[in-house]
């Protein structure tokens, strides 16, 4: 198929080629030397942390993205239009400037006296900012398109709330969840420039691991900065292809 | 589902909270940062011959990577919720995700590596074509960190509409063709929009990988949120660096209001 | 309407860009009313974020001598070691200004520079000193190196590990405390309670140090005096304070020699080192390496002892035995310090 043909060759390019040159820098020391990259003390730490972290704002936002997904659907208020417009700007808003403004507000001058920076909580309210439209965007059409047929029958014959929600809902926008679910914790754990200055990119502490590749490649070692790349590369895909392989096991579930 | 009022103003208030202090809070910081010195200065910072120029080539690369990855996510996306099973399927949807998983930085390091001097294609600059350093190099940056939008938004809603139509429609005679342009696209026409939309709003907001591959030369080859990196690292223009930011969040807002007019008679539920 | 809405969306974002990429006014400077300007040659300067001050006095002012008159200079920014990676892998770059020698020594070897750029010590002809930045009125009342590790003193300096410009911050306290080099030990002695007990954030760059200084982290900065200077400049409640031992920074230039307009390039640096020149970099706040001018500027104290790189043995020397990533004593105590 020639639409096939052209799609492959498009991602191949854009995508495939240039990871495919970093695999092959990360192992330019051969598999030792990307073993010894991977497991040196300062990668571990921040590949703890930087997971930590990554798992509990997508989940945060799981919960919280949906619920506001169902709002900006199912309800109607006054400024409606301007929240829709509020989502996307996480997107627009180049990182360097979340940072200086969630410094700014979360800082030692915070206006409101929350004093986040240096901690992991400043870590999660940036990585929070920057992954919001994830799970909003990604439930928001689902929502848009399911009829609401099936939740009135539902209603007419008595069920309550929380069992249309549960067995009718739920089913519906789950996959949905769980896609955004998964590419906000992606982009959680590649996330840079946005929680640099409230982070502190304390080792250990609030350092991930984008820092460390950046000071990897600072130092030189521009194969250790791709072995500990590829590394985040797999941890992130996998976890989007155990979330993709269950979504797919739950369609087949309902349908 | 019909909530009960006190449900649903509770559910309404935990969205908006939400919101309000994770999106509002900052964003209004950045815009009084930037208007309260006044609109005329306001101006003036945004109409630099600098910032002229990074306005250019902020659109001139949402021109080319935009329309670009929606039309061939598009496809993408009909070729694999209608295209059956290929050889191959599963890793191209694994090509579709790594895009999010991948870090500026790392993004940059793998252009370089390449198509970098003494990268894979490093020998394209020796024979006069820039790719790193000039602009294909950072539409290819750009391209890379959208790409997955439009398929993932579309994929869903196709999946849900289910091709029932369509089917119908080929047995009524229509040709391919048709059949997507009539029924497949307006069906799909929600997730296409936001898609677009976000796909638009990232590539905007594309600054770490955008740095590695840009010669970075004002005037020249700086983005928008170049832009606002060179005036946050020159010490004394963090004011220009919102202002800057200002028209971003502007142009990812005018997209929304674009998007939202073009789309104004919506199917109610 | 409807069905058509995608392409339409197409169109118009089409449309929209071809009028707006028609707006008249694009050009280099960025600075409110500037208006672009015409040159007949550019020069593509590669350069560290905190010689811009520098850059564009000297830039005006050569455009304003006879031999510069249709010379422009249009000059990326970014932290040094960044810079020097994007010109070793390729950026159009006719001349490099780079806070450190090492950086321009990277691009020896693949022939991009020439090996005796320094020669003469015609790389270097502007530099700064370390100075500490407190906040107005000096709350803590720092004076000195000792004043830092005072309890509660909270020092910001950006990490070595990620900042080939923060190794000049961390030589001034070693080179003063091991006495030119003597004592190594004593030296790593005093790094090591600093960063162990006075560093809490580990900031990146040293844009990122001033920035995190700026919105309230720390007591005190380590950063370069000409940087400092231009943050008060530009509005900020700093006080710099010149310790009685500290280190000359001495930034590296050198043209490029694979470039087409090397000659030119060549004759912007022979109007810095000139008199003219090295006098407008005084004025923009650094310390120009000409000493008949350094001594007419009496704004810049001169410090009780002014240690060098060349002291400490000389950059390659010090790289090897202090911030190697592997082996250098500095990068392994910061390593150890945040463990």
């Amino acid at each position: 198929m020639l639409a096939l043909g052209v799609v492959l060759l498009w991602v191949g390019v854009v995508v495939a080629l240039p990871l495919a040159a970093l695999a092959a820098l990360s192992v330019a020391d051969g598999p030792l030397g990307f073993v010894r990259a991977v497991t040196a003390p300062g990668s571990l730490a921040a590949l703890g942390t930087t997971l930590l972290l990554s798992v509990a704002v997508a989940l945060v936002n799981a919960v919280l993205g949906t619920v506001i997904a169902w709002v900006l659907v199912r309800d109607s208020f006054p400024g409606k239009r301007f929240a829709d417009a509020l989502i996307d700007i996480p997107f627009a808003l180049p990182t360097i400037v979340a940072s200086i403004v969630l410094l700014a507000l979360y800082g030692p001058e915070s206006p409101a006296g929350i004093h986040l920076n240096n901690t992991r909580a400043g870590v999660l309210v940036a990585l929070a900012f920057v992954t919001l439209p994830f799970v909003v965007r990604s439930v928001q059409p689902v929502l848009a398109e399911l009829e609401l047929d099936a939740e009135e029958a539902a209603a007419s014959l008595g069920a309550s709330n929380w069992t249309t929600l549960r067995l009718i809902v739920w089913p519906a926008i789950r996959p949905a969840v769980i896609s955004g679910t998964g590419l906000a914790f992606a982009r959680a754990i590649g996330e840079f420039g946005s929680v640099a200055l409230i982070g502190g990119n304390l080792p250990g502490v609030t350092q991930v691991t984008s820092q460390y590749i950046a000071q990897r490649i600072e130092v030189g070692d521009p194969t250790g900065a791709a072995a500990v790349s590829v590394t985040l590369l797999v941890i992130a895909f996998s976890v989007l292809a155990t979330l993709r392989l269950l979504a797919r096991g739950q369609r087949r579930a309902v349908a | 589902m019909r909530l009960s009022l006190p449900a649903r103003l509770g559910v309404r208030t935990v969205a908006l909270a939400y919101l309000a202090v994770l999106v509002a809070l900052p964003v209004g910081m950045v815009l009084q940062r930037a208007l309260a010195p006044g609109l005329a200065t306001f101006w003036a910072s945004v109409t630099t011959p600098a910032a002229i120029a990074a306005f250019n080539l902020t659109l001139t690369l949402l021109a080319i990577v935009v329309p670009l990855n929606v039309i061939l996510g598009t496809v993408t996306a009909l070729v694999l919720v209608r295209g059956g099973s290929f050889r191959g399927k599963a890793l191209l949807q694994a090509f579709l995700d790594l895009p999010f998983a991948v870090s500026p930085v790392v993004i940059g390091v793998a252009l370089i590596a390449l198509w970098g001097a003494g990268g894979w294609f490093g020998g394209l600059a020796d024979a006069g074509v820039r790719v790193i350093f000039a602009t294909p190099g950072m539409a290819l940056a750009t391209a890379f960190v959208t790409l997955p939008f439009v398929v993932r938004e579309v994929e869903p809603v196709l999946r849900e509409v289910g091709d029932e139509q369509e089917q119908a429609a080929a047995t009524l005679g229509a040709t391919g063709w048709q059949t997507f342009w009539r029924i497949t696209l307006p069906s799909i026409r929600w997730g296409l929009t936001y898609g677009t939309l976000l796909t638009v709003a990232r590539g905007l907001g594309e600054y770490g990988a955008v740095l590695l591959v840009s010669s970075n030369l004002p005037g020249v080859s700086q983005t928008l949120t170049l832009l606002v990196h060179a005036r946050y690292h020159d010490v004394a223009n963090t004011y220009g660096a919102y202002t800057a930011a200002t028209v971003l969040m502007g142009l990812s807002l005018a997209t929304l209001v674009a998007t939202a007019l073009l789309n104004r008679t919506r199917r109610h539920p | 309407m409807t069905r058509t809405g995608p392409s339409r969306l197409a169109a118009l974002l089409t449309a929209a860009t071809l009028l707006l990429s028609a707006c008249a006014g694009a050009g280099a400077s960025d600075v409110p009313g500037g208006v672009a300007g015409t040159a007949s040659t550019t020069l593509n300067v590669y350069a560290f974020s905190v010689a811009k001050p520098a850059l564009d006095a000297l830039g005006a002012a050569y455009s304003a001598t006879p031999q510069g008159d249709r010379t422009a200079i249009n000059t990326s920014y970014g932290a040094s070691g960044d810079q020097s990676r994007k010109v070793l892998a390729g950026a159009p770059a006719d001349l490099v200004v780079f806070s450190l020698a090492p950086d321009v020594t990277r691009l020896v070897e693949p022939g991009i520079v020439d090996a005796d750029w320094d020669a003469a010590g015609q790389g270097s002809p502007f530099g700064s000193v370390v100075v500490l930045v407190v906040r107005k009125g000096n709350p803590k009342q720092l004076h000195d190196w000792d004043d830092l590790l005072k309890p509660g003193v909270q020092v910001v300096t950006p990490n070595p590990l990620s900042s080939g410009s923060a190794q000049w911050n961390l030589l001034a306290p070693f080179a003063r405390s091991s006495n030119g080099g003597e004592d190594p030990a004593a030296g790593l002695a005093y790094i090591s309670r600093l960063v162990t007990d006075h560093i809490r954030t580990q900031p990146t760059s040293g844009a990122e140090a001033t920035e995190s200084f700026r919105q309230g982290t720390g007591d005190v900065l380590l950063s370069y005096e000409n940087e400092a200077l231009a943050a008060i400049d530009a509005g900020d409640d700093f006080e710099i304070v010149i310790p009685p031992e500290t280190f000359r920074i001495e930034n590296a230039v050198a043209p490029v020699a694979t470039s087409d307009r090397r000659a030119e390039a060549e004759d912007f640096l022979t109007f810095v080192s000139s008199p003219a020149g090295q006098e407008v970099v005084a004025q923009a706040g650094y310390r120009p390496a000409d000493p008949a001018v350094q001594a007419r500027h009496t704004e810049f104290a001169t410090p009780q002892k002014l240690w060098t790189i060349d002291d400490l043995g000389g950059w390659p020397a010090v790289t090897a035995s202090l911030f190697n990533k592997d082996s250098g004593a500095i990068t392994a105590l910061y390593t150890e310090a945040t463990r």
